[in-house]
């Protein structure tokens, strides 16, 4: 697994800035959630970020999805501005994820709910679509066809009929990355990806997160409290403690960073 | 039949079957697999196409005649073309279990000297690569699944579908000499090597001629009557003589369809899609179906119940009568008839057994109420007995003469006989050649006449001609007053209970008999959920009061039948416990065919034996145990140990020798 991931990390080319985040600070009320944070996201790479409870990760990847406007600071997103977004259009932009508490629709089997990241791709009308006829059946079956394709390369054949609800934790982890993968989106985010999971689960979502960087070549974003995963998966970190960034660099290089030890050992604040 | 027109002489080798296939009913279908959720099929001129061109690539890596070609990967198509497409360069196809761990691969490999290895996906390359190590000779890694594999240096590996495009561009220059290496095999040439999975001591490289297989493929498929219309689910170990026989044996033989599943765990619908009219399986998938079975139909509402309950007890009173041809009367063929409509139909439609014609078991004893369960369905289930070394088959049920105690009548062309120590001896066309690199092993199971020594103890009944299998000729001993000492014949009986999936019992010089047993997860932990019992794991279940009730009870329904045995009544169980984790091929306590090995677990848990005899009623114990990616961990427990009742004569004795 680590010789594995060295070449993995080693061979990567890293390519241009995907994401660009300027001086972001968001605010709820009086509570600053983030401080004046500048990070970017370069395309291919693998960019976790990491700190302790209450560090204000969720906050940004919810800035990075475009669910929260910050107060200041600008996001640029493929050379452009980006202003507010309603969520389709996020999809649209090609950015998908996956949440920290699973949101997936638990009457629906693993396939439907998995058909449900493809959404955006289907243009067929309304009528065509109740008909299930010419564009739409065509439509259908190519994104079906996709669909497959994910299905096999997460390794869930055997459960693609079955309702998301009946699942364990860990195949419902997995199914929500499966959806978002079907968003075929250029920025994946992944929250939490490896929360309450044992540690064979663990090993094979890395092995699952490194796969899709590798062949699809899909930029990811993660947010993650485990460190032995995050050290392992990344190509950069960026480490925040109350809102603020305290790190930023490469694996190695945040692992030895003093501000960084003591934010995770635990130091007194003023 | 169509099929079995052309003289027999010109069919020495798999290829030849192939070509003879694709020229007399080449848009037959011949292997599917499911993928992407459907399934794929490729006729036999579309197959012989693939492995002709797979032959051709493997000729331009420089695969050379007489080298080994090691397989290693679930059963799907591209594995077994590349078998045939082995064959064809002249080489000797090697399959091995695909859940071995490295270590156990390094030595097959460098046992055989593998100069190709075929992999089915990274996990195995990764293997393979981890095996080169300390086992040198390995040139070219072939992989099947390329995902994952982008990142690899390539410079000695190739994917298959890649290595197949060299091969159609090298048609023209390599052609030629590819049709002299297929038509320089003959009978004699070896057709696979597959290697035993060692109950004792390191696997033993079984040589198998086309004449062993294709002989026995004849045999065998006149025997049930295989046609080229059925079909056969292809998910046993491809490192099974069982699975070569079928997939590729009889299969090319009598030009049926293998289907391959889609995964290991979609093993079940994609059966109840395809409907197999051929079915193996070993008794504990029948064992593990029943269950559940019978734990969704305790879960089931009253009328459902209740229909279950009633019409089976009319199958298995008229069921099997009417598979054997008997005469039944009229009201009983009619509640059959109505039972076969309303369960029945649905339920055999449910385990995907609808249109099975001819089914088998083998490997174990099989309950006698699993087995009559089956048949008094209407399924045709029979059983074999067999083994590596003879191609699979030396006894079969024929259709009509079947029963759960017995192993049936020798396979065509096959001669068997007794040994006076009561070991079974076999000669037939299907004899293995030898152990590779192993004359010493070879001539001490094969005598010069060629009969093999199979190590099993049985007896052919008089009345009907069948042959019983007690035992493994050497696990039977003696106990300490001299008496007849079957430790399979004991746990055979208490597997036969759904809740004990294990039993490993000992006595051999002893003066009692003791066991230690395994809890079946799937049955016991439905049982403790419908019973408000709750665990936190395997270890804190097997532990648990009742749990123990439960097994004592059947300890001691056991002890009740080995006791009416007079040969066998000092084998009754006087102590058991139940272990703290399950036997696993992982840890060395079990083969890959899930045989236990009695000489791992009595030294592995010294501790738990010693306990069984001093009297103590409890111990406490360390095991070490390994993980699936390899590493060790350790689990601990306090085991308790209890007394149980026995029966008859061996109680007197007991009391007499104290």
């Amino acid at each position: 697994m680590n010789t594995q991931t060295d070449i993995a990390i080693a061979d990567r080319q890293l390519g241009g800035t995907l994401m660009e985040l300027r001086n972001i600070t968001l605010r709820f009320g009086g509570v600053e959630a983030i401080k004046n944070i500048s990070f970017d996201i370069r395309e291919g790479e693998i960019r976790a970020i990491i700190g302790p409870n209450g560090a204000g990760k969720s906050s940004m990847l919810n800035v990075i999805s475009g669910f929260y406007v910050p107060q200041e600071g600008e996001v640029w997103f493929r050379g452009e501005r980006r202003g507010p977004v309603k969520p389709y259009e996020v999809a649209r932009l090609g950015i998908a994820r996956t949440f920290q508490n699973i949101a997936l629709f638990d009457g629906m089997s693993v396939l439907d709910n998995i058909m449900t990241g493809r959404l955006h791709r289907m243009k067929a009308g309304f009528l065509s679509q109740a008909l299930w006829w010419g564009p739409a059946e065509r439509e259908e079956i190519e994104n079906r066809a996709q669909v497959e394709r994910i299905i096999d390369f997460l390794e869930i054949q055997n459960i693609r009929k079955t309702p998301v609800g009946r699942l364990p934790y860990g195949l419902k982890k997995r199914v929500e990355l499966a959806r978002a993968l079907a968003a075929e989106p250029q920025l994946l985010l992944l929250d939490e990806p490896m929360a309450g999971m044992n540690v064979e689960e663990k090993e094979d979502m890395s092995r699952f997160v490194l796969d899709v960087n590798d062949e699809f070549g899909t930029t990811i974003a993660l947010i993650e409290h485990d460190m032995g995963v995050v050290m392992d998966l990344s190509d950069r970190v960026v480490v925040m403690d109350y809102g603020r960034k305290i790190g930023d660099g490469s694996p190695d290089e945040v692992r030895n960073n003093q501000e960084v030890i003591d934010a995770y050992l635990g130091v007194a604040h003023d | 039949m169509t099929d079995q027109q052309t003289p027999a002489g010109a069919l020495h080798s798999i290829p030849a079957l192939l070509a003879r296939n694709v020229a007399l009913f080449g848009d037959r279908p011949a292997y599917r697999e499911k993928e992407f959720g459907i399934w794929q099929s490729w006729t036999w001129a579309e197959a012989a196409e693939e492995i002709r061109a797979l032959a051709l690539g493997m000729l331009v890596l420089g695969l050379r005649q007489g080298d080994y070609v090691a397989v290693i990967g679930r059963n799907r198509p591209a594995h077994y073309w590349s078998m045939i497409a082995a064959q064809m360069c002249g080489a000797i196809p090697v399959p091995l279990y695909q859940d071995a761990v490295a270590e156990e691969m390094a030595y097959v490999l460098e046992h055989c000297g593998a100069r190709f290895v075929i992999c089915g996906d990274q996990e195995q390359v990764d293997k393979v690569l981890e095996v080169e190590e300390s086992v040198k000779g390995i040139q070219r890694i072939l992989y099947n699944d390329k995902r994952g594999m982008r990142k690899y240096d390539h410079s000695r590996m190739n994917s298959i579908a890649d290595t197949q495009d060299q091969g159609r561009a090298a048609e023209p220059r390599l052609g030629l000499e590819l049709d002299a290496r297929i038509a320089a095999l003959d009978e004699s040439s070896i057709c696979v090597m597959l290697y035993t999975s060692g109950t004792t001591g390191k696997p033993k490289g079984v040589v198998l001629s086309n004449r062993n297989i294709i002989e026995t493929a004849k045999n065998t498929c006149d025997f049930d009557r295989l046609t080229m219309r059925e079909e056969i689910v292809a998910y046993l170990p491809m490192a099974w003589v069982g699975d070569f026989i079928f997939s590729m044996g009889q299969a090319l033989w009598a030009g049926f369809t293998v289907n391959c599943p889609e995964s290991a765990h979609t093993m079940a619908t994609d059966t109840r899609e395809i409907g197999p009219t051929y079915f193996f399986a070993p008794p504990r998938v029948f064992e593990g179906q029943l269950t559940s079975v019978m734990i969704r139909m305790e879960d089931a509402g009253r009328v459902k119940k209740w229909l279950f309950d009633r019409f089976m007890k009319i199958a298995r009173r008229v069921g099997p009568a009417l598979l054997d041809g008997e005469t039944v009367g009229f009201t009983d063929r009619l509640a059959y008839g109505l039972g076969k409509l309303l369960v029945y139909g649905p339920l055999k439609n449910t385990l995907g057994y609808s249109r099975i014609r001819v089914g088998y078991t083998a490997g174990e004893a099989i309950g006698p109420e699993i087995f009559d369960f089956y048949r008094s369905l209407g399924i045709n289930l029979k059983q074999l007995y067999g083994q590596t070394e003879a191609s699979v088959f030396i006894t079969q049920q024929p259709d009509g003469q079947v029963r759960s105690d017995t192993v049936g009548v020798p396979s065509p062309e096959v001669e068997v006989k007794i040994a006076e120590n009561g070991e079974v001896f076999y000669r037939s066309p299907g004899t293995f050649v030898e152990y590779y690199k192993n004359p010493d092993s070879t001539a001490s199971t094969k005598d010069p006449d060629g009969w093999v020594a199979t190590g099993d103890a049985g007896f052919f009944e008089e009345s009907t001609g069948h042959l019983r299998i007690i035992d493994r000729a050497k696990d039977v001993g003696k106990m300490a007053d001299g008496s007849m000492f079957a430790p399979k014949y004991v746990e055979n009986k208490l597997k036969f209970f759904p809740n004990i999936l294990e039993a490993v019992v000992l006595g051999n010089n002893r003066d009692y008999c003791t066991v230690m047993i395994n809890i079946d997860l799937n049955a016991v932990g439905n049982w403790a959920e419908r019973n408000n019992i709750a665990y936190a794991s395997y270890q804190e279940l097997a532990a648990h009061p009742q749990i123990y009730a439960a097994i004592r009870t059947h300890v001691e329904e056991v002890n009740a039948s080995v006791a009416e045995d007079e040969m066998l009544s000092n084998c009754q169980i006087h102590r058991f416990l139940v272990l703290h984790k399950e036997l696993d091929p992982d840890d060395g306590e079990m083969t890959r065919t899930r045989k236990v090995r009695r000489a791992v677990i009595s030294e592995k848990f010294a501790d738990l034996v010693g306990a069984l005899y001093d009297g103590s009623d409890s111990i406490y114990t360390e095991t070490e145990v390994t993980y699936e990616d390899g590493r060790k961990g350790k689990i601990k427990a306090t085991l308790r140990i209890e007394d149980v009742q026995v029966f008859g004569g061996a109680v007197q004795q007991k009391v007499a020798a104290q």
